[in-house]
């Protein structure tokens, strides 16, 4: 299997020396869709930042390697990965009313990045996004254009966001839990536009979820994150019929269904919360010896 | 209403109007001061002392707001104070807020060692009581304009400097700034075209208040006699002067303090103005 995006044993703690991601390996092949869940705080965010160089100032990569397209990322300088970065991949954020620069009226937001990546004239750059904006279904793209971000809903924003993201055809997604900070109504929507744009586009997508149910309906593979490491990595059907991991079943259990909506839930054995505080402990007391 | 690029606009607010009225009004003293003042505002005639302004009885006719104890025309010296006012409000203002401004900026967007240095320095000026500072620095150059300019500068930039770090600390961290960098923009690049933009507000803001406040730093100044010649006619050498005879001619002290009053006022006001309707996100 051909991947577009390779993270090989990557390692990331925080500057103080905790651990955040453990060896973490993940692959995902061109134009396919790979889901990542796990519990909040389980690193997933972050294996997205670290990929586009986003990282928090608070945190370090430690080792591992992060392949784009058959180039090693760590090997670059700072500007050339910056650049590869941004002609390859691009990033559906979490939440859009801070994704969009408040001051700046929405044409040039995603102009701008065809100009900055692909070196567009502006006047194309215009035609294209009007052009973009209509393929996210947004109705009278000609006012958007001269809208400030304000003006305009969060659902709007958000398909905004994602047309600004295959704006410069990357050849890689990364959707960071692009549904969340909306109403349910509107993720549905959301959910069928990004999975429309990456057919369309043919684009790799990693998707970046808590949300087995949304991770069913989109993705070809997946893998599970829990404290810092892939606990399974599998193909959809195989990990919903029969999933390897211990906690992959109890995740799986943990679904509420209709036919007994009044049984109880089984809890997830152990949480990230817990893993994190036995790890702080063990952390400060290797460091008071 | 919608203006012809079709944004909503809203009706100047009274603050605005105003404000922007009394400085507009200001500046033009400034300007005309040789034309519109009825007199020379340094003629001294000692047979007119202490006279009251015009609706007073006894007053002389043609020195509307009376004289000082030495026979100068109050409305006149007002009128070529402002010239000294707004000169120092615009130039020290405008320098203060440069220098602040950039090292905020820079501080509060690059982080790490920049930041601990211009943190630091900020810590170590702010513990210098500033008026002190000020008296001391212009011991030390001298009296004259340029050493008062320097001498507002020298203390205030620490305003802008703590302010502006913290804007541009908190909008580095919104998620518009790291796509933008995911997007191949370099840092600097970044800087000026995300981050600047949604300061400005703030920074205009803060523009207007250094202004007013460097108007009553230079009154001070010239309280203490430390300001430019004391020849020229200056708000704060006349309210100084003014003390001394308050119970005998309270013109001479009341009338530069109210115009010094409304200046630093109409400043801030102005400020405030501006800030409500070119904030996009307060708009």
């Amino acid at each position: 299997m051909n991947s577009f995006l390779e993270v090989r044993n990557l390692n990331l703690s925080l500057k103080a020396g905790m651990p955040i991601l453990r060896s973490v390996s993940l692959n995902v092949a061109a134009g396919q869709v790979h889901g990542l869940v796990g519990e909040s705080g389980a690193g997933k965010s972050m294996i997205g930042k670290a990929v586009l160089g986003t990282l928090p100032r608070a945190l370090q990569v430690t080792s591992g390697e992060i392949w784009l397209d058959g180039v090693n990322l760590n090997s670059l300088p700072t500007a050339e990965r910056r650049k590869t970065i941004g002609a390859k991949a691009a990033l559906i954020p979490q939440d859009p009313l801070t994704a969009l620069n408040p001051s700046k009226r929405i044409g040039p937001q995603i102009t701008r990045r065809l100009v900055d990546i692909l070196g567009w004239q502006k006047s194309d750059a215009e035609a294209r996004a009007v052009e973009l904006l209509h393929e996210v279904h947004i109705p009278d793209p000609a006012r958007v254009m001269k809208s400030y971000p304000h003006e305009l809903s969060g659902g709007m924003r958000q398909r905004i966001l994602i047309a600004s993201a295959f704006a410069a055809e990357p050849k890689l997604i990364i959707a960071d839990e692009p549904t969340t900070a909306l109403d349910v109504t509107v993720q549905k929507q959301i959910l069928r536009l990004i999975a429309e744009m990456q057919q369309r586009h043919d684009t790799a997508l990693l998707f970046v979820t808590h949300d087995l149910g949304v991770v069913s309906k989109t993705c070809d593979t997946l893998s599970v994150l829990y404290a810092g490491k892939v606990i399974e990595e599998a193909r959809m059907r195989r990990f919903f019929t029969r999933p390897i991991h211990p906690y992959s079943a109890a995740l799986l259990k943990a679904t509420p269904t209709y036919t007994n909506p009044r049984g109880s839930l089984t809890p997830v054995p152990q949480s990230v919360i817990d893993a994190t505080e036995r790890e702080v402990r063990e952390h400060d007391m290797r460091a008071s010896r | 209403m919608r203006d012809a690029r079709g944004d909503v606009t809203r009706p100047i607010g009274a603050r605005l109007w105003l404000s922007g009225a009394w400085l507009a009004l200001l500046v033009l003293a400034a300007l005309c001061a040789p034309l519109i003042a009825p007199k020379d505002p340094l003629m001294q005639d000692l047979f007119l002392g202490r006279m009251p302004p015009f609706w007073v009885t006894g007053a002389e006719p043609g020195y509307l707001l009376g004289t000082d104890s030495l026979g100068r025309d109050v409305l006149s010296r007002i009128l070529y104070g402002a010239r000294l006012a707004l000169i120092v409000a615009l130039v020290a203002g405008s320098l203060t807020c440069f220098i602040g401004a950039t090292l905020g900026l820079i501080a509060g967007y690059y982080r790490g060692w920049p930041d601990r240095i211009i943190s630091r320095f900020v810590d170590i000026w702010m513990a210098f009581p500033p008026v002190l500072f000020a008296i001391l620095l212009i011991a030390v150059m001298g009296p004259g304009l340029v050493s008062i300019i320097i001498a507002i500068v020298v203390i205030d930039w620490t305003r802008f400097a703590r302010v502006i770090r913290a804007e541009a600390m908190s909008q580095g961290a919104m998620d518009y700034v790291a796509s933008a960098q995911v997007a191949g923009r370099t840092r600097f690049g970044t800087m000026l075209t995300e981050i600047l933009p949604n300061v400005l507000p703030t920074i205009v803001a803060l523009l207007t208040l250094e202004m007013g406040i460097a108007v009553i730093i230079e009154a001070i100044l010239s309280f203490v006699n430390l300001s430019i010649s004391t020849d020229s006619p200056t708000w704060g050498g006349m309210i100084a002067e003014g003390r001394t005879s308050v119970h005998q001619a309270w013109w001479v002290l009341v009338f530069p303090l109210i115009t010094l009053f409304l200046t630093v006022l109409s400043f801030s006001q102005l400020g405030e103005g501006l800030k409500d309707r070119f904030d996009p996100v307060l708009r």
